[in-house]
């Protein structure tokens, strides 16, 4: 290794916030390494030595730690399970738990050994832009050849590939007062709202709670950091208006008061019992606290990504949170006050410092030596840092550090302020973007988020802001006062990049330098967000939280304008990744679309029939019985069934609304084509339903239970959109009418009873028998077997047929005894297959036909459209075009050779036409074989079809390579004369 | 998203069924000339700022005119676009 055995990085005594007397033991490429409860990987490797620990995207250049944070750009790692990985988690973020097994990523065959590495040597020819330059041609090796060479060669970690069926939640919580980060400044806002009364959320992304006063540990209130941080939160844990939410990442803003957040649940555990991996939470909050605080940048130096290189206050926190001092010898270069204080703290820690200061007039009193005015200029360590060069005014320097803490400034973490499009305004005395008011209604950004980076501003601002949302709230702030605190003054120059032989880079995460950066711009991509996409810069995971503003200055350097006018890019939503398995919690398989079973659904599921989709509905395919060898086998003879004795079909999907008062029929005319005002008690009427735009929405039956009582049946695919439609006229166009709808699908179980047999089925089981007397189109009330049910005499099928209702909870029970006294008949239950063939032969339109895009005349019904009154749809229906012989016209077609399949979907052709496109006259819309006459048969518009009854026309499938002619013929097949149903 | 139902209260926009403009409100007489019903049909404004579209609520059945604002995404006012106190007959 490149590091001698006196430097490096080390766990030392006294410090930090981990649980030394738990230790644990993990797995980073296989090695066992020890760490303590309280570590992150990214501490725990650090405290064994370990400081590469990643390869980057792009030229696979040896990457350490950058961060202690979730914006951690290098040390992305892979999560080991059994059978399963997590690829591109932060080091910095995963908690170490016993047993855990991580893994590098992008790198072959070795972390230390890396071939693809090979990338860097090329790396002249591989500048922003390459790509698009150098493999444009020839066009067709791009998808081949390229792209996978590339994708190989480039990227992150890998998915396993298999099926993720780990635990994943959603939850919902609402709240008066979201605090967003719990820094001095966070938890000073969620005192004051928790003693308030108000209702609180405080989401905080790490796993412990405390933001810099754990990092930086300044004295508040005369103790510790840790120590207020703990006192305060012990106070807030006990009051049941407060919800503390840790490792928890609120990721967007979002209209109207919500939030989105990510919460880790179980990642840092071994044994996760039922707990999910992560909770992703939508939080409605009344006010919003912004109190994120703030990202250290680095500084573009030549070389400036080695394992060492880091931010000053990420060495800063792996001593004071997890103990551990990031080298022995440790330079510190910062163009600001606010590094002093870390080197300082380095130093107490045992560490030899020195201090770089870029700025010529900063102060030189410190107990270590101080370059001012002087620069880092190169780097050398080929896995690790071993030496930098430093130039100043004097000349150049070569120093031998192991770690290089830097300091660029800060930055606000402002991203959720800007998530709803507002822009940031520049601060130019911070170097640095800052939140303007109002950009997120509602939310208000306090401490570092807002630019206040003093300990003491940020505890007073989080005051601030509390008591702010209280009055909105109408909530009387309680009697508080900010803790006393040291100042902490914050003064900077701007330093962005630093020239020099050797790549400065700016995106870690997607290795791009300052040179790409110039180069965008020499190229004319000037627009910031022309150069993001160009250069690919702060694309990465970590989305340039540790890049934009640098390369923006880059850019406004190279183009002659200033920071404010280059402007930032557009901040989206998630602030941090969020894995799809989070976001989509809850969303597989029946929750992903939820199953409405029928009452009969065991019985048929028992008799094995197949179930199949019909929206969100379960229906029986068909009823096997033993010998059937295809389900064709048993639609056949349930067709003959039904046709020769009788059938019995659950119709229960259909839709069914109950409308009642003294305008109802009233009501029923206006969205109904025909006339329903005339319609007597007791009676059932047909009914075709338009759309506003003079097309068919649906149609149904509707019966006549009373004067001022109908109950409208809608087809199973159209019963959502029928009752919206029904709530909308009623109360648009209807609002002083004295009528009154509700869905009753739910309530009532309803059964075809079907067949020559019907009657005489339904005569073994009712109180009252029937006699021929209750009509065709009849309906009304009967009692069966004690419970109240109703009855109505319509067919779908052809045949005599009845349907028969009762509430939901007896319909398992009838379905049973319905079958099994029809097979007393020679019948029994019949699925959708029959169902549908019985609905051809019969000529019957069901959604295949009525598909949204045909007209009342289209299906032969223009007739049904009442002269006398006004209906939805009507005038729209009256329109040119609409109807007369250029429409396709609904026919019945019959092949000339009866065993030939006709194919739904197959155009149809004249005879002598070719089958192409421009010559298509009209479609098959349903095909089946009709057992009952021998024949295959179909359904399917032709233009001017009806006039056309007896002619051959030619149906061509191109899709399943069919072709034959077919007879024109009325779509009425079977008993056209309908003696069958009435009689 | 969230809307206020004036029968249920606050509720996310997954609740809802979104509409179009308001515009369809206005039905046309059954004899208006077919432009009349051709812009009742078909015909939207599509302003960036103020706007009052149509918005059903699921789970009550409740059509509502939603004024509101595109640009800024603020809602100004929610109403029923039947009257409550004409609600649900006799």
């Amino acid at each position: 290794m490149s590091t001698p055995p006196n430097a490096g990085p080390v766990r030392v005594a006294g410090y930090g916030l981990i649980d030394r007397s738990e230790p644990l033991r993990f797995s980073f490429d296989g090695v066992e390494y020890g760490g303590c409860r309280g570590d992150t990987v990214a501490s725990a490797l650090l405290a064994n030595g370990v400081r590469l620990m990643g390869r980057s995207f792009k030229y696979h250049r040896p990457r350490g730690v950058l961060t202690a944070g979730a914006e951690e750009p290098n040390a992305l790692v892979t999560v080991i399970e059994d059978g399963q990985q997590t690829p591109n988690v932060r080091a910095t973020v995963q908690e170490l738990f016993g047993g855990l097994r991580v893994a590098s990523q992008n790198r072959w065959p070795s972390l230390s050994l890396d071939l693809m590495a090979v990338n860097d040597l090329a790396a002249p020819f591989l500048a922003a832009g390459f790509y698009y330059k150098t493999f444009m041609w020839p066009r067709a090796f791009w998808e081949k050849l390229y792209e996978p060479l590339i994708r190989r060669a480039a990227g992150l970690g890998r998915l396993s590939g298999r099926h993720d069926d780990a635990p994943y939640e959603k939850a919902y919580a609402f709240c008066d007062l979201l605090v967003i980060g719990a820094g001095p400044a966070g938890l000073m806002a969620a005192l004051a709202a928790g003693r308030a009364g108000a209702d609180v959320v405080l989401a905080e992304e790490d796993s412990r709670m405390g933001g810099r006063l754990l990092s930086e540990q300044p004295v508040v209130g005369g103790r510790p950091g840790p120590e207020w941080a703990e006192t305060v939160l012990a106070e807030l844990a006990t009051m049941p208006n407060v919800r503390l939410m840790p490792r928890t990442t609120v990721t967007g803003a979002y209209d109207h008061g919500t939030f989105g957040a990510l919460e880790r649940v179980g990642l840092h555990l071994a044994e996760t019992g039922p707990l999910p991996r992560e909770c992703f939470w939508r939080i409605v909050a009344k006010r919003a606290i912004l109190a994120a605080g703030a990202l250290e940048r680095p500084v573009a130096f030549p070389d400036n990504d080695r394992p060492g290189v880091m931010l000053a206050s990420a060495a800063l926190a792996y001593l004071n949170r997890w103990g551990v001092l990031a080298g022995r010898r440790i330079a510190v270069f910062a163009n600001n006050d606010g590094a002093r204080a870390t080197a300082r703290a380095l130093q107490a820690a045992g560490a030899e410092v020195m201090l770089i200061d870029s700025r010529p007039n900063a102060s030189a009193l410190e107990d270590f030596r101080v370059w001012r005015g002087a620069q880092v200029t190169g780097t050398r360590g080929r896995l690790g840092l071993r030496e930098i060069t430093l130039t100043d005014s004097a000349g150049s320097v070569t120093l031998e550090v192991d770690c290089l803490a830097v300091s660029g400034g800060w930055n606000p973490t402002l991203h959720l302020a800007c998530h709803m499009n507002g822009r940031p305004e520049w601060d130019a005395a911070l170097a640095a973007f800052v939140p303007r008011p109002d950009m997120v209604p509602g939310l208000e950004a306090a401490g570092a988020a807002r630019g206040l980076f003093d300990t003491a501003a940020c505890l007073a601002d989080g005051l601030r802001a509390a008591r702010e949302a209280l009055a909105d709230l109408g909530l009387k702030p309680a009697a508080l006062e900010a803790p006393e605190t040291a100042d902490q003054p914050y003064a900077i120059e701007p330093l962005w990049a630093v020239p020099g032989r050797g790549r400065a880079w700016l995106d870690l995460a997607n290795d791009v330098t300052v040179k790409d950066v110039k180069l965008a711009a020499a190229e004319n991509f000037r627009s910031v967000e022309h150069m993001k996409r160009y250069t690919t810069q702060g694309m990465a995971p970590d989305q340039g939280r540790n890049s934009n503003v640098a390369a923006l200055a880059v850019l406004a350097d190279a183009t002659g304008r200033g920071i404010p006018e280059t402007g930032t890019t557009t901040f989206r939503p998630p602030y941090s990744p969020v894995s799809i398995a989070a976001m989509g919690a809850g969303g597989r398989a029946e929750g992903f679309q939820p199953q409405r079973l029928m009452t009969s659904h065991q019985a048929s599921v028992a008799r094995h029939a197949p179930m199949i989709e019909a929206g969100l509905w379960y229906r029986p395919s068909y009823f096997p019985l033993p010998g059937e060898a295809t389900w064709r086998d048993a639609c056949d003879r349930e067709v003959a069934m039904v046709r020769g004795s009788v059938g019995v079909c659950d119709v229960s999907t259909l839709g069914k609304i109950d409308i009642q008062g003294p305008d109802a029929a009233r009501f029923l005319d206006f969205v109904y084509t025909n006339t329903f005002s005339t319609l007597p008690v007791g009676r059932v009427r047909y009914g075709l339903m338009l759309r506003e735009d003079g097309h068919v929405m649906d149609d149904g039956t509707t019966a006549r239970l009373g004067e001022t009582h109908y109950l409208m049946t809608t087809t199973t695919a159209a019963a959502g959109q029928v009752m919206r439609h029904l709530d909308f006229v009623r109360q648009a166009h209807c609002a002083d009418w004295d009528v009154a709808l509700i869905s009753v699908t739910e309530q009532w179980a309803q059964f075809a009873v079907a067949g020559p047999k019907a009657r005489d089925l339904l005569n073994t089981m009712l109180d009252e028998p029937l006699t021929g007397d209750f009509p065709f189109m009849g309906c009304g009330p009967l009692r069966l077997m004690g419970v109240e049910a109703r009855l109505f005499r319509i067919s779908f099928s052809g045949e005599l047929g009845y349907e028969i209702a009762v509430p939901a909870r007896y319909g398992a029970a009838l379905f049973r005894d319905l079958c099994a006294r029809a097979e007393t008949f020679g019948g029994g239950p019949y699925g959708l297959e029959a169902l549908n063939v019985l609905r051809i032969e019969k000529g019957f339109v069901t959604h295949a036909e009525i598909h949204g895009r045909v007209t009342a005349f289209d299906i032969g019904m223009a007739r049904m459209i009442a002269a006398g009154k006004d209906c939805i749809g009507k005038a729209a229906a009256a329109r040119p075009g609409l109807s007369g012989a250029e429409r396709e016209q609904l026919v019945g077609l019959k092949p000339a050779s009866p065993q030939t399949p006709v194919s739904a979907g197959a155009h149809l052709f004249a005879a002598a036409d070719p089958a192409v496109r421009k010559h298509s006259q009209g479609y098959v819309t349903s095909a089946c074989w009709s057992p009952t006459l021998g024949s295959w048969l179909g359904l399917g518009f032709l233009r001017n079809g009806r006039a056309r009854t007896g002619e051959m026309v030619r149906m061509v499938d191109h899709l399943r390579g069919a072709e034959m002619l077919c007879e024109v013929c009325h779509p009425v097949f079977h008993d056209p004369e309908g003696g069958k149903m009435r009689g | 998203m969230r809307l206020s139902c004036p029968l249920c209260g606050t509720r996310d926009r997954r609740e809802y069924t979104y509409f179009g403009s308001d515009d369809y409100l206005n039905r046309p007489a059954p004899d208006a000339p077919p432009q009349a019903w051709d812009d009742h049909l078909h015909n939207r404004d599509n302003p960036a700022g103020r706007t009052r579209d149509l918005w059903y609520h699921d789970p009550c059945g409740t059509w509502l005119a939603v004024t509101r604002d595109t640009v800024t995404h603020a809602v100004h006012g929610v109403d029923p676009v039947m009257p409550v106190s004409g609600r649900g007959g006799a």
